[in-house]
């Protein structure tokens, strides 16, 4: 439906992006993601015409888009702006008649009842028919951001085009939005956005293009697309990429620029509470190292997200001999050694027994903890308790030998 | 109620204003005419335009001679209805022209203005805004203070330097085929500058007639004919005719270029004749009466309080009520013991009921 081959784009003697192309199809709904100055609205300024590109052509139902009309152009592509701010009290209702501007002709007869009836259908649509009459610039931003999609649909074009259609709504207004384009795209357009929140983009789009440093990076389901290597090579920033629990899609945590560490921890731990204080410290810039825990584990799979040194090991039993000397390894290189809920291995006893500073975290009570014998008491005297592991990095910094956690640069 | 109906209706209510106001101002001068006496005079001055030749005259400049084309139309006055020869003398010859040239000066400012404020977006914007008053203002101080270097009509001058100037000014602002609108109010601004600075230099050197210079500056409609009537009516209605075809356009324009686009507009292009045709009504305008403030700038303000942002109702009503506003200034302006330049009684008139506004923060964003 919408076809954009080898796109090339210039501004100001800079180029933006380079042999890009972009096709959608009928009933799909794609999301453009990349960092700040990637060329998604430029990309999406050349789809729908704003911008003639240096290179390349596009076609929007096999019509080229790059040179026709500006009134066909407004019949083949609709537009939902980034800005939705009108600033003159035009009603609802005559905002999303200009929809209709492209069958317009100026001395010709206008076909009003197709006018009314594509307005109508537009508001109903979108839920906006309640609020039709009032002026535009008294709806809220959700409703405004729905009244410029009314006005979309009012085009009766094949393809849609959302320039950050979520940027200034909140969470509620922006599923909502996103599950309306979501079923547009469904009925039949090819709708094609630019998402700036990666979690959204991979729950409603079909498809998603990464574009980033002037091409396009990576292109696929979500789940090809948003993975930790390429959206650290998109962002320049450590991703973590895991599973939403609730919706079953990607879910994309930025985790800031790599940082020189000087601070080495190793975590002995188990399930959340491991989870938890691996983020916390890594998220300080930290070095971390983990070990042992069973593959599959919660802890294991933050660990694996976030490219951290890990050993596995089956979940009962004893530990075997290689996987001994590497965790021994791993924790006599670090600075301070973290318990937190330890695997229900034998031996674990004995590589808590270190020389160096210990911090044992408790996720459940530390009272009940102690009193199942899950966090072994060993050497008591340079054993630091904390019960939340939002406590960790306090601790970790106190015990640590002559050494500071980097400061936050 | 549909826009279609509303904008009749109020086009029709402007339009009784407009003649009432038109018939009242008639009746005041040092000589009292009744009303009854005023309307029978101004029926009778009704004309129908039924032929158009066109004589070839011949206009010397720079010593050489210059076959000029002159249209000359014949009219057809359908009524004659029985009027004391004095009065009626009075009403055709003196009052009506000047009366119905503030109603045709008004109207093109404020239709100008309305299109001027919709395209820049911009509260501010008036239909001087890209220079028109400026160039004028440059071509007929020319024309008065120096007689013998310019050998055409000061009108003429100062509709020649009007477009001249907002022709500059857009070429200036203009790149690659896009103008855009923040450039082209500024430069706007700075060629104004520019040429409010040599109007200056040319009033320190005007001499004698600096006076007379003065007044055009400040707007006066004193002394008008027909002949100026039959110039500027035409282009007036013409150029209304064409804005008016674009009053969606200027709608959708709006709600800024790059949507305007999206939604099917040649917006380049629509832009330049929006911008060519309110500025040859300003020019046209200006160089009939001199530079008349605020016209252009408060009626479109108030009428967009009364019938709201779209300029399909806003333009007819704006230009009806201009004409009005105008003509009731001038009747003011002339009604004194001593005439006083429009200029001054718009701007008296006009500016504290901006401010009005202004306090009551009914003027937000237009």
């Amino acid at each position: 439906m919408i076809d954009g081959e080898g796109l090339t784009v210039a501004r100001g003697g800079v180029t933006v992006f380079e042999d890009v192309s972009l096709s959608v199809d009928e009933g799909e709904f794609v999301a453009l993601v990349g960092p700040n100055g990637a060329g998604k609205t430029t990309l999406l300024q050349v789809i729908n015409g704003v911008l003639t590109p240096e290179s390349g052509t596009v076609e929007v139902d096999g019509r080229p888009v790059t040179d026709c009309s500006a009134r066909e152009r407004g019949r083949l592509v609709a537009t939902v702006p980034q800005d939705t701010h009108v600033g003159f009290d035009f009603s609802v209702a005559d905002i999303v008649a200009m929809g209709r501007t492209p069958y317009h002709t100026r001395f010709g007869r206008t076909d009003r009842e197709a006018d009314q009836r594509s307005v109508r259908r537009a508001l109903d649509r979108t839920d906006t028919a309640r609020f039709a009459d009032r002026p535009v610039d008294e709806v809220s931003g959700g409703e405004r951001q729905r009244v410029l999609l009314a006005r979309a649909l009012a085009q009766d074009t094949p393809a849609l085009v959302l320039d950050e259609p979520t940027a200034s709504l909140d969470v509620n207004h922006q599923v909502e939005t996103l599950s309306l384009v979501s079923d547009l795209a469904a009925s039949g357009k090819a709708a094609v956005a630019a998402i700036h929140d990666l979690d959204l983009a991979a729950r409603f789009c079909d498809r998603i293009v990464l574009l980033a440093d002037g091409r396009v990076l990576a292109e696929g389901a979500p789940d090809e697309v948003l993975d930790a290597t390429s959206l650290g090579a998109a962002f320049d920033a450590d991703a973590a990429v895991t599973t939403h629990p609730t919706t079953g899609t990607p879910s994309v945590t930025a985790l800031g620029e790599p940082r020189d560490r000087d601070l080495t921890v190793h975590v002995v731990g188990t399930g959340r509470t491991a989870g938890r204080v691996l983020t916390r410290l890594h998220d300080a810039g930290a070095t971390v190292t983990v070990g042992p825990l069973p593959e599959g584990d919660f802890a294991a799979e933050t660990a694996r997200a976030r490219n951290l040194e890990t050993v596995t090991a089956p979940p009962f039993g004893t530990l075997d001999s290689a996987v001994r000397d590497r965790v021994c390894t791993l924790r006599d290189e670090a600075d301070v050694l973290v318990a937190a809920d330890p695997p229900a291995a034998d031996g674990i006893a004995t590589l808590l027994d270190a020389r160096l500073p210990v911090v044992a975290v408790d996720g459940t009570s530390g009272a009940d903890a102690e009193a199942s014998g899950r966090t072994p008491a060993v050497r008591p005297q340079q054993t630091t308790r904390v019960v939340s592991p939002g406590d960790v990095l306090g601790a970790v910094v106190t015990v640590a030998p002559e050494r500071e956690l980097p400061a936050d640069d | 109620m549909h826009t279609g109906v509303r904008t009749v209706w109020w086009s029709v209510g402007l339009s009784v204003l407009l003649v009432g106001v038109v018939l009242a101002s008639a009746t005041i001068g040092p000589v009292a005419i009744d009303a009854v006496t005023v309307a029978k005079a101004a029926l009778n001055a009704v004309a129908i335009p039924v032929g158009v030749s066109v004589t070839v005259e011949s206009a010397g400049a720079f010593g050489a001679s210059v076959p000029v084309p002159v249209p000359d139309v014949s009219y057809y006055y359908p009524l004659s209805l029985s009027v004391p020869t004095t009065a009626e003398t009075i009403v055709r010859q003196v009052r009506l022209p000047r009366i119905v040239l503030a109603a045709v000066v008004g109207f093109s400012l404020s239709a100008a203005g309305a299109v001027m404020q919709g395209f820049f977006r911009n509260p501010m914007a008036d239909p001087s805004i890209i220079g028109v008053s400026s160039g004028a203002a440059v071509g007929a101080v020319a024309t008065i203070a120096f007689p013998l270097a310019i050998p055409f009509g000061l009108q003429t001058a100062a509709f020649v330097g009007a477009l001249a100037a907002a022709f500059g000014v857009y070429a200036i602002a203009s790149e690659g085929g896009r103008t855009p609108v923040a450039t082209l109010l500024l430069a706007g601004v700075a060629v104004q500058t520019l040429l409010g600075a040599a109007v200056s230099y040319m009033l320190l050197q005007a001499g004698q007639s600096l006076r007379e210079a003065v007044y055009w500056l400040m707007g006066q409609l004193s002394g008008s004919s027909w002949a100026e009537v039959e110039v500027t009516l035409p282009l007036a209605l013409l150029a209304f005719a064409v804005l008016y075809a674009y009053t969606r356009d200027l709608n959708v324009l709006l709600l800024g270029e790059a949507d305007a686009h999206t939604l099917g507009i040649e917006v380049e292009r629509t832009k330049r004749i929006l911008l060519a045709v309110a500025s040859v009504i300003t020019a046209a305008a200006v160089s009939v009466a001199g530079v008349i403030g605020f016209v252009g700038l408060i009626v479109p303000h108030v009428m967009r309080l009364l019938v709201g942002p779209d300029h399909r109702i806003l333009l007819p009503t704006s230009a009806l009520a201009g004409g009005a506003f105008l003509v009731a200034a001038d009747t003011v302006a002339r009604a004194g013991p001593a005439e006083v330049p429009v200029g001054i009684v718009t701007a008296a008139l006009g500016a504290p009921f901006f401010l009005y506004l202004l306090r009551n923060r009914e003027v937000h964003a237009l």
